[in-house]
């Protein structure tokens, strides 16, 4: 058994706790937008689903239970200040954290060795947990972004790469149709992140990172930020519903994250977020006080 | 008035269902994902359970073991979509009348509805500890192998729901009309 100081192990034990608290409950953002959503609500079916989402988030915190069996693949977005003291251990005590997490909370087993498709049993495998890294120069302080990434959100992404020729428009298309044939079956209202870029990988990337922002944020530049509210609309307009199923609107938000292309290529990824959408911000300072900015009342 | 079954279910039970319908269910249901379709489709091993009149789960439940016994922390609906491929076939091989997930299905599962008179079943997604609470007792475990979300689990259930119906013994599927739906206003609003 390896021994960790104290305070590795600290840190271990809160994001333990991080874990636990991103599974059963759901980020104040969420929660205010679903709000908003069910009292919009028209349908008498789509009602009946949003209470049955808000009666299961109670009891989810009731009996401190996790508010979705698919505990996803635990994914961490980390900006580590290279000053940050635990710099040199950070990934070994985040997957640490996670093996802990997989028993205490429990998480679902959902980690499955490609190919050889066995489960390991324990939601670690090769590069599981995913972790991306974002290195901070001249700080010492450490932000992550815990998300639970369930497969039947999973599902539906899609990424290609377009020729400048089709314009910005085709964005709008491919996102659109990707959401009406297969988004439907992913536990909607979804949160929609689409990413441009030059290629497929980095395209993807971005669409994943723009899921995560804050609900109803905006991209910085105005011309995207448009395109963000016009596909909002035109998604909410077609009336998804809660599970698919007829309602007055579709999505949670939109969300563009872009960067410069190719001269000769543009890719567009969209990658989706479920209804219980269960992604935790927090930030850590060198003393290793930690608050959470995502769920208000929260400390770990 | 709720409308609750009760396993083994009979073809009269589910004949006047149509999609839409809300119902509930009383008995027993068994849990199979893409490895429990395969196995029993492909493989062609058979669990222990009986699946005639049943309720297959399409779900893959968190579990703990409680002095000595399994008990369902959360479980909900996947993606049906998935087990496309093997839906018909499993329901001609086992009997089963009522598949249970969440999305829809598609045309071959369709077509064993009305051949088989069998209905698919929409539970709302997400909702895990609402699905937990409807379970009374977890009757047993096999195919354990697979890992835990797709073990084959049989489970005794009191008012399992709610279960809104997607496809009918007809051959109505409630997706399938509302891609359509959206399809077509996708299509205006351009």
């Amino acid at each position: 058994m390896k021994k960790y100081t104290t305070q590795e192990t600290k840190f271990i034990l809160a994001i333990e706790k991080a874990l636990d608290i991103t599974a059963k409950q759901l980020p104040d953002d969420v929660i205010c937008r679903l709000n908003e959503m069910r009292t919009a609500e028209t349908s008498p079916s789509a009602k009946a689903f949003y209470d049955c989402y808000f009666e299961n988030m109670d009891k989810a915190i009731a009996t401190s239970r996790p508010i979705c069996q698919d505990t996803g693949v635990v994914n961490f977005y980390v900006k580590v200040g290279t000053h940050f003291p635990l710099i040199d251990s950070l990934e070994e005590l985040l997957i640490k954290a996670v093996e802990r997490a997989t028993a205490t909370v429990p998480l679902r087993h959902n980690a499955v060795e490609t190919f050889v498709e066995k489960n390991t049993g324990t939601n670690m495998g090769t590069k599981v947990p995913y972790i991306e890294w974002e290195i901070v120069p001249n700080s010492s302080e450490l932000e992550i972004i815990i998300y639970l990434a369930g497969g039947g959100s999973s599902l539906p992404g899609r990424a290609t790469v377009m020729v400048p020729s089709a314009g910005y428009g085709a964005i709008e298309d491919f996102v659109m149709d990707t959401m009406v044939n297969f988004g439907i079956n992913a536990c909607p209202p979804l949160v929609v992140g689409i990413g441009v870029g030059p290629c497929v990988a980095s395209s993807a990337r971005l669409a994943k990172k723009a899921t995560l922002r804050t609900l109803g944020s905006h991209n910085p530049v105005e011309l995207v930020a448009k395109q963000e509210q016009k596909i909002f609309d035109t998604l909410n307009a077609i009336g998804i519903g809660p599970q698919g199923l007829g309602g007055k609107e579709s999505v949670m938000a939109v969300h563009i994250e872009n960067m410069a292309r190719h001269p000769s290529s543009f890719g567009v990824a969209v990658a989706f977020g479920c209804w219980a959408h269960r992604r935790m911000v927090l930030k850590v300072d060198e003393n290793l006080n930690f608050t959470v900015t995502t769920h208000k009342g929260v400390s770990l | 008035m709720k409308k609750i079954l009760t396993t083994p279910i009979s073809n009269e039970d589910i004949l006047d269902l149509r999609i839409g319908d809300v119902v509930y269910l009383n008995g027993t249901i068994v849990t199979a994902r893409d490895s429990g379709h395969k196995r029993r489709v492909l493989e062609g091993i058979i669990p222990s359970t009986d699946l005639k009149g049943g309720a297959v789960f399409h779900a893959g439940p968190i579990t703990k073991t409680v002095d000595g016994r399994l008990e369902i922390v959360a479980i909900g609906p996947t993606t049906s979509m998935r087990m496309e491929k093997y839906q018909a076939e499993f329901i001609s091989l086992t009997g089963v009348k009522m598949i249970i997930g969440k999305g829809g299905m598609g045309q071959k599962t369709t077509n064993a509805c009305i051949k088989e008179k069998a209905v698919h079943c929409v539970f709302p997604g997400g909702c895990a500890v609402v699905g937990a609470t409807e379970v009374e007792e977890v009757v047993s475990a096999e195919w354990l192998d697979l890992g835990m979300p797709e073990a084959f689990y049989t489970l005794k259930v009191k008012e399992f729901g709610p279960l809104i119906v997607s496809i009918d013994t007809l051959g109505n599927n409630l997706y399938e009309n509302n891609k359509e739906i959206f399809n077509q206003r996708k299509t205006l609003i351009k």
